[in-house]
């Protein structure tokens, strides 16, 4: 899941809502969409913009940890496919920005605080792809994860934002099985591919079990984003849901899933499993992950070295319109 | 070595390698939209490169991705042009252009080869490299004409590029047997057409054709490429080096 903590402008209770803001909510209870030009309390706008925000920036940055396999990758096929995938994050990146955009946001201003540390993005990205088998790995566990969070979200209140999910799930749901097809190649392999594999799922487990964010059963921000319909699923539920569907799937690729504590319980018909570090997760969020810093000097660098080009093409733009128009 | 089979190679090295050094750009391009642009091209010349090593590989008996992960830069048979470095945004659009410009006449000269594994391919690229084409002069000209900044980079570009862009429109004892057999056009048919797109891409662009008709060779011929291949294959076949025998 892309959007993590996401703080609410909201919660406010019915008694003191105004009449506009009750029958906004009364709209959202009903199971309608919003579309841009209806009212929306300003608390709404902003907590969306945030998390489309933060979502958009997740598929940006996304492109990295698996971009740097692409000039690596081992057949024509293997590098056709992961080129494939990683624009269609670029183009998720596109649907989200222009959902956003719907908001009163322009892209240039959410790149801005991107760059600027004031948005954030998953704290997923924030970790190395070192083997061939991490490109499995993130296909497989991180697009999984992003699955479990966005398939609900397709029937968030907010119009554009709900459209944007349903086209970018039919091609998250490819990526995943694109990432399962490499891990099954690496986990039957040769000795060395087994290894990739095993580390890969070692060092991918707990950070996308971080994805879901830290329980937020006690918290007004998911309270208020759940009555909006801009959350539909509390953390840890999600968070279980994907380790019943995924601790299968490891057994049947004969890899180990890292944690000593792994159990079923026949009781509540789920696993039992160890809670990631919180610790790790919020540092990472703060910008201490392992590339967290190559992570944003990179975008930082493809903005800045990319001025002139887009300086140029908007100058091209405007010669060419004040061309026509003398010429008419 | 058979013609039919020493033209695939050549063909697909070059689709291979500027397919590859397009996608050196995914996720750092100076736009979303450039991004997913040059992720496209990346993927039509990869496919490309696998129909013609798929080629290559029938007549001497290995798949596309031996030829590809498996040879060293002695037996690639790619232009000099495309295993120059990325360099700026403005160098990789300017290697483009020349490379399309030259690429769309060759495989329209193609589609029309006496031999139908080479016709069939060169049918099927040529519409994606008319758009290639389209894209690069477009930007060729939006970047000559835009500031003074990026008049000056693509200017820059053209001429660090020049002396590598005319290999491509000189013809070796290959080439010409190619266009005897029929099996592709002779190179001297391409030079009008490739000329007249740069005159007119160029011009619109504001940009200066250099005088000097100087060439660099010994890419299509294997004979001498540049250093930067070798670091390109470095890269690019690693695995399949590093574990031999290994299935991905
Ligand atoms: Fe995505
Ligand atoms: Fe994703
Ligand atoms: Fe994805």
């Amino acid at each position: 899941m892309y959007a993590q903590m996401i703080k609410s402008e909201g919660g406010k209770s019915r008694e003191e809502m105004s009449p506009e803001e009750a029958a906004f909510q009364d709209r959202i209870d009903a199971g309608e969409t919003i579309e841009p030009q209806d009212w929306m309390p300003e608390g709404y706008r902003k907590t969306l913009i945030r998390q489309i925000g933060q979502h958009a920036h997740s598929e940006i940055v996304g492109q990295l940890p698996e971009g740097n396999w692409v000039t690596r990758a081992p057949t024509l096929e293997r590098k056709a496919i992961l080129l494939a995938k990683v624009q269609d994050e670029a183009g998720h990146g596109l649907y989200l920005y222009c959902a956003a955009e719907t908001l009163g946001i322009s892209r240039d201003d959410m790149t801005e605080q991107l760059l600027s540390g004031r948005m954030k993005y998953s704290s997923i990205f924030n970790y190395p792809t070192l083997s061939w088998a991490d490109i499995g790995a993130v296909g497989w566990l991180v697009d999984g994860a992003a699955i479990m969070n966005q398939v609900p979200l397709q029937r968030t209140s907010y119009g554009p934002y709900s459209r944007a999910m349903i086209r970018i799930c039919k091609e998250e749901s490819f990526h995943q099985r694109q990432g399962f097809d490499i891990m099954m190649k690496m986990a039957k392999g040769t000795e060395a591919q087994r290894r990739m594999a095993q580390d890969a799922l070692d060092r991918f487990w707990y950070p996308s079990l971080m994805m879901f964010g830290p329980s937020d059963a006690e918290s007004v921000h998911s309270a208020q984003n759940m009555a909006w319909r801009i959350k539909i699923n509390g953390n840890d539920e999600l968070r279980q849901k994907f380790v019943d569907q995924t601790v299968p799937q490891a057994e049947f690729l004969g890899l180990k899933v890292p944690d000593e504590h792994l159990k079923w319980n026949e009781e509540k018909g789920g696993y039992d499993f160890s809670e990631p570090d919180w610790e790790e997760f919020f540092a990472v969020l703060k910008g201490a992950g392992p590339e967290s810093a190559e992570r944003m000097k990179a975008r930082r660098d493809a903005w800045d070295d990319g001025q002139w080009v887009r300086d140029a093409m908007t100058a091209h733009a405007e010669k060419k319109s004040a061309r026509r128009e003398a010429a008419e | 070595m058979d013609p039919v089979g020493a033209l695939a190679l050549r063909m697909g090295d070059n689709a291979l390698i500027l397919g590859h050094r397009v996608s050196e750009w995914c996720g750092h391009a100076p736009v979303l939209e450039e991004d997913i642009a040059l992720a496209n091209i990346a993927l039509d010349l990869i496919g490309q490169a696998q129909l013609w090593l798929g080629l290559a590989g029938e007549v001497d008996g290995r798949s596309a991705d031996e030829l590809a992960f498996l040879r060293d830069t002695w037996d690639f048979r790619c232009l000099l042009l495309v295993e120059q470095p990325n360099g700026d945004f403005g160098r990789t659009v300017m290697r483009q252009f020349l490379f399309d410009a030259w690429h769309v006449e060759m495989l329209r000269g193609m589609c029309g080869s006496s031999e139908p594994r080479v016709s069939e391919i060169a049918q099927k690229a040529v519409r994606e490299v008319e758009y290639h084409l389209e894209r690069s002069s477009a930007q060729v000209i939006a970047l000559g004409d835009g500031t003074e900044e990026s008049h000056a980079r693509m200017q820059a570009a053209l001429e660090w590029l020049w002396p590598w862009a005319g290999e491509a429109l000189a013809a070796d004892p290959v080439d010409v047997a190619l266009a005897e057999a029929g099996i592709a056009p002779a190179v001297e048919d391409l030079r009008p057409g490739w000329e007249a797109t740069l005159r007119a891409v160029l011009g619109e662009a504001t940009l200066t054709i250099p005088e000097s008709d100087f060439a660099h060779r010994g890419g299509k011929d294997g004979k001498r490429h540049s250093e930067a291949l070798g670091h390109l294959l470095t890269q690019m076949q690693w695995l399949q080096r590093a574990y031999p025998g290994a299935e991905w």
